[in-house]
């Protein structure tokens, strides 16, 4: 007589991978800006544009390639990051493509340059080149913790690129431009990626000697004296940026990024309190020297004053743009934005969209950016390393931050800073390495998400369950 | 390392929320004050985006609007007969904002007014772009043609007013200036605009409504009114208790006449000859505080008096002494008043008492025509009662049957007027001003047209002659022009 035993064995229930949902909202990603094209061309010009067709075309076309490649290569990652980068990216392409048929900035373009050229094509190229680069970021890089490697290359490649910028002629006051024959790359949104790179593995190796070897003093563990090299480093690094490419941006995102990084990587809040000190004790000693710093809190605080209005015209107008979009907002192609002129589709396009589709729209808008933020620190939480974490959340965190230190430049919050919106502004330094930016962020979800392998089967399992009387 | 993590994903969100808290600030709180912000150049652009509404006279638009191929501004205000309609329509200048009808009917003229709501929501649907609606005014095109023509090169003012309605019928004044001249923003028009801004005569002054003249003898009939009104008067034709040389009260100036027979001289007589002796005994005998109640139910001493373009405030001073109000009484010392104001005190008599708040904007229309809003004519108050406005017409009538006011004689029609010289200037070094009042009688009883003419001239004599010589031919040609349109 045998006795047959019935052993259930319980797998893990496979994750779903979501790559359904991902393509069903990518649809609505596509669908909605080739929706705002028509609106644009019906309001401008009375009739359907010509190129809506190729327009949907092209936008579809890109974010299938960039599904295709998820569903390939990065199976579980999260669903909603791409469907939203796309719709922002389409949606900006829509806004540049609006504001090249503004007659107002083809005659500025033409009084000032001498002739102008529309930017929604280029827009579209580096859109193209953008998600070339995601697609390259998760085909070649198969498991984040590969960046790991890169830590100390990363630092030099980073302090590069930004010191570069110092060396070429400044652009409308600032110095964060470098230019290579025709075009012309803003390093620093390269840089922040890179330097996120930088910290991960840093910290990393670095967060138990930051942690733990510290006295407490009055509730706070006081870091020791020598492990104070880093943020003080970085703080330097951040005001020498102030100062010589006189880039408020760039120099609040590399030291709040820092901050935020080390925070998370030693879980003491010290090191905020810190940050906090230090980027005050900064802001108020260069702003006390650099005239630059100080013209741009007086035009934040006084706009509209009559003696500096030439000067400060941009950001009232800004103002008057988002006052005039109202609740509702003017709808798409029948706003008077344009009259912002100079980097109205760059630095200023989200006054078009205020204007244009009102507080409604804005609010739909920042919440995008939030969402993708928040997927960020999602995908930071889930990550099992480390590494993985910090590096998750310091992209989603310069993000937040570049965000912000935009939006509410524009929006007359904060003193205005030279940083475009990501993936909606004009400027392909910008859109490609926010692409860049979500392909890592994608690798690291999967990673995150991925169901844990099975364990080898041992070889005495079969043994252990005979037991025999 | 998650712990920290969900702090920082509370700080991202707090970074997010501040955003959304401030856009809500700018565009829901404070979006109408930047909506209308003096920098924001859409309040222009939106003003000429579309073709604007006409003002309308008789039917026929006297304004008008053309394409350019500006960038910023589509349309650009043109105007029939500028300077003649100028102190009606005022201007629409690209460069130099709006005044008068222009700029209080901006909404209708724009389209944007939300009476207009239900039209634009209807272009919205229809796909038509943004019309403006047109202001019809009360004016009279005849009227003021004869106005602005009589009075010519001369410097000076006309109001008429249909005493039965209020409804404004002729408003000139000269020398005046053509608003198409800068309706535009080129060089071309900051030229013409600077030109008038520094032209001594002030031609952009609208004379008719918003320039106070010292009244002169024209004065008087308000001061007949106040007399019988207040019972120091019963009978006209009675004799007054007036010496001669009348001494001013509290001193020791004679007022001087520069009429005959003023001595004891009846009402009806003191105002065919412009007697100031007799006057000026009779404003003192009514008061200061009784003369001052009379004029303000006239209209003086209101700063609020809209047709919807605001007049001047006319002046009866209310704390003056009683030198000062005898002098006042007629027409002199700080006693000051609009064309406009003269033309209502002669419209109330002439309406047998009743006075009708003077308005110039009979309708607004849609731009497909529909009535908005009709005004209807209303009555501001009663200064006189009927028996005592009948007398004063007859005492008017009299003045130009064989008074001062021959000038103004109408054949075949009852006109009653009253003629004044004001002196103004230091020991009255000035030029005067020649003024004339007066209305026209339809057959019925009733008045279709009661004028004030006010002319600075230098040609004008120091007595009521200058009045009837200069002044009362232009009211004539005015009511002329008013009874002809009529038939």
């Amino acid at each position: 007589m045998s006795v047959v035993t019935n052993t259930t064995t319980i797998g893990a229930i496979e994750a779903p991978s979501r790559r359904n949902t991902e393509l069903a909202l990518l649809a609505f990603a596509v669908v909605i800006p080739v929706f705002a094209y028509l609106n644009v061309g019906l309001a401008l010009n009375g009739e359907v544009p010509a190129g809506l067709l190729g327009y949907g075309l092209g936008l579809g076309l890109l974010a299938g390639v960039a599904h295709l490649v998820v569903r390939k290569f990065a199976m579980y990652a999260d669903p909603l990051l791409l469907p939203l980068a796309t719709l922002l990216n389409g949606l900006g392409l829509v806004m540049i493509w609006r504001l090249d048929q503004s007659p107002r900035l083809i005659q500025r373009a033409k009084t000032l340059f001498g002739g102008f050229s529309p930017d929604a094509p280029k827009q579209l190229l580096y859109s193209a080149i953008g998600i070339a680069l995601f697609v390259g970021v998760l085909i070649l890089i198969k498991d984040h913790r590969i960046l790991q490697r890169y830590t100390y290359i990363s630092m030099a490649v980073s302090l590069v690129l930004l010191i570069m910028p110092v060396f070429f002629p400044a652009v409308n006051g600032a110095k964060i431009w470098i230019s290579l024959g025709p075009f012309t790359i803003q390093p620093g949104e390269f840089a922040k990626i890179i330097i996120a790179i930088f910290f991960s593995g840093y910290l990393m190796v670095k967060r138990d000697a930051l942690a733990l070897a510290s006295r407490r003093f009055m509730g706070l563990y006081l870091p020791r004296g020598r492990d104070l090299g880093p943020i003080l480093v970085v703080w330097v690094m951040s005001i020498l940026i102030l100062v010589f490419e006189t880039d408020l941006g760039t120099s609040l995102l590399f030291f709040g990024l820092f901050v935020i990084m080390l925070y998370v990587a030693t879980e003491r809040t010290s090191w905020i309190v810190f940050g906090l000190l230090m980027s005050a004790v900064g802001a108020v000693g260069v702003a006390t020297f650099e005239p630059h710093v100080q013209q741009r809190v007086e035009f934040w605080l006084n706009p509209f004053a009559e003696k500096t209005w030439e000067q400060s015209e941009q950001i009232g107008q800004a103002l008057m743009s988002f006052g005039s979009g109202g609740t509702l907002g003017t709808g798409l192609g029948q706003g008077d934005s344009d009259l912002i002129g100079f980097a109205a589709n760059s630095d200023f396009i989200l006054s078009t969209f205020g204007e244009e589709l009102g507080l409604a729209g804005m609010m739909a808008f920042l919440m995008i950016y939030g969402l993708i933020v928040e997927r960020g620190v999602r995908t930071a939480l889930a990550a099992r390393d480390p590494f993985g974490k910090l590096l998750a959340i310091g992209l989603s965190g310069a993000l937040a931050i570049q965000v912000f230190v935009v939006a509410g430049g524009v929006m007359g919050l904060i003193p205005l800073t030279g940083m475009t919106m990501p993936f909606v502004a004009y400027g392909g330094s910008s859109v490609i390495a926010n692409w860049a930016l979500v392909g890592i962020l994608i690798r690291i979800s999967d990673t995150a998400r991925r169901p844990a392998p099975a364990p080898a089967p041992s070889p005495d399992a079969e043994m252990t369950q005979v037991v025999r009387p | 390392m998650n712990k920290p993590l969900r702090r920082i994903a509370i700080f991202c969100g707090l970074l997010v929320l501040a955003l959304l808290a401030r856009t809500n600030w700018l565009q829901y709180v404070e979006a109408e004050e930047l909506n209308t912000h003096s920098k924001n150049r859409r309040v222009l652009i939106e003003r000429y985006a579309g073709e604007r509404g006409n003002i309308i006279v008789d039917g026929k638009p006297i304004t008008g609007s053309v394409e350019t191929n500006d960038t910023d501004f589509k349309y650009k205000r043109t105007y029939v007969d500028g300077p003649m309609w100028a102190p009606v329509t005022g201007y629409a200048s690209q460069a130099f904002d709006a005044n008068q009808i222009e700029k209080l009917q901006d909404g209708i003229l724009t389209g944007n007014s939300d009476q207009l709501f239900f039209d634009r929501t209807m272009a919205m649907f229809t796909g038509d772009k943004k019309v403006g609606g047109n202001v019809v005014t009360t004016l009279n095109g005849a009227a003021q043609k004869a106005a602005f023509e009589r009075l010519g090169s001369k410097k000076g003012a006309v109001a008429a007013i249909d005493p039965q309605t209020g409804k404004i019928l002729a408003l000139a004044s000269t020398p005046s200036y053509d608003p198409s001249t800068f309706a535009g923003y080129s060089g071309k028009d900051e030229k013409a605009w600077l030109a008038l801004e520094r032209d001594k005569d002030k031609p952009k002054l609208n004379r008719a409504l918003r320039e106070v003249y010292p009244p002169g003898s024209t004065f008087k009939v308000l001061t007949a009114a106040a007399a019988l009104e207040h019972g120091a008067v019963d009978d006209i034709n009675a004799p007054t208790d007036t010496p001669e040389p009348y001494i001013l009260p509290n001193t020791r100036t004679p007022m001087i006449n520069h009429a005959n027979g003023c001595k004891n001289a009846s009402l009806n007589q003191a105002l065919k000859v412009s007697c100031n002796s007799v006057f000026a005994n009779l404003g003192d005998k009514v008061g200061r505080d009784k003369m001052v109640e009379t004029a303000q139910k006239f209209g003086f001493n209101n700063p609020e008096i809209d047709t919807p373009v605001r007049a001047a405030a006319s002046v009866y001073d209310k704390t003056m002494d009683r030198p000062g109000n005898a002098l006042s009484s007629i027409g002199q010392f700080n006693t000051a008043t609009t064309p406009l104001q003269m033309a209502m005190v002669t419209a109330a008599i002439a309406n047998d008492g009743k006075l009708m708040k003077p308005y110039m904007i009979d309708q607004l229309e849609a731009p497909n025509l529909d009535v908005i809003t009709k005004n209807e004519p209303q009555e501001m108050s009663r200064p006189l009662s009927q028996k005592n406005a009948q007398l004063l017409q007859e005492m008017m009538e009299n003045v130009v049957k064989e008074g001062t006011g021959t000038n103004a004689k109408i054949e075949g029609v009852e006109v009653g007027g009253k003629t004044g010289t004001a002196q103004h200037g230091e020991n009255n070094s000035k030029n005067p001003y020649a003024w004339f009042i007066s209305y026209a009688k339809s057959p019925d009883g009733g008045s279709p047209v009661a004028v004030a003419v006010v002319v600075e001239d230098s040609e004008a004599k120091r007595d009521d002659i200058s009045g009837g010589g200069l002044a009362a031919p232009i009211a004539k040609a005015v009511m002329k022009a008013v009874l002809d349109s009529k038939k």
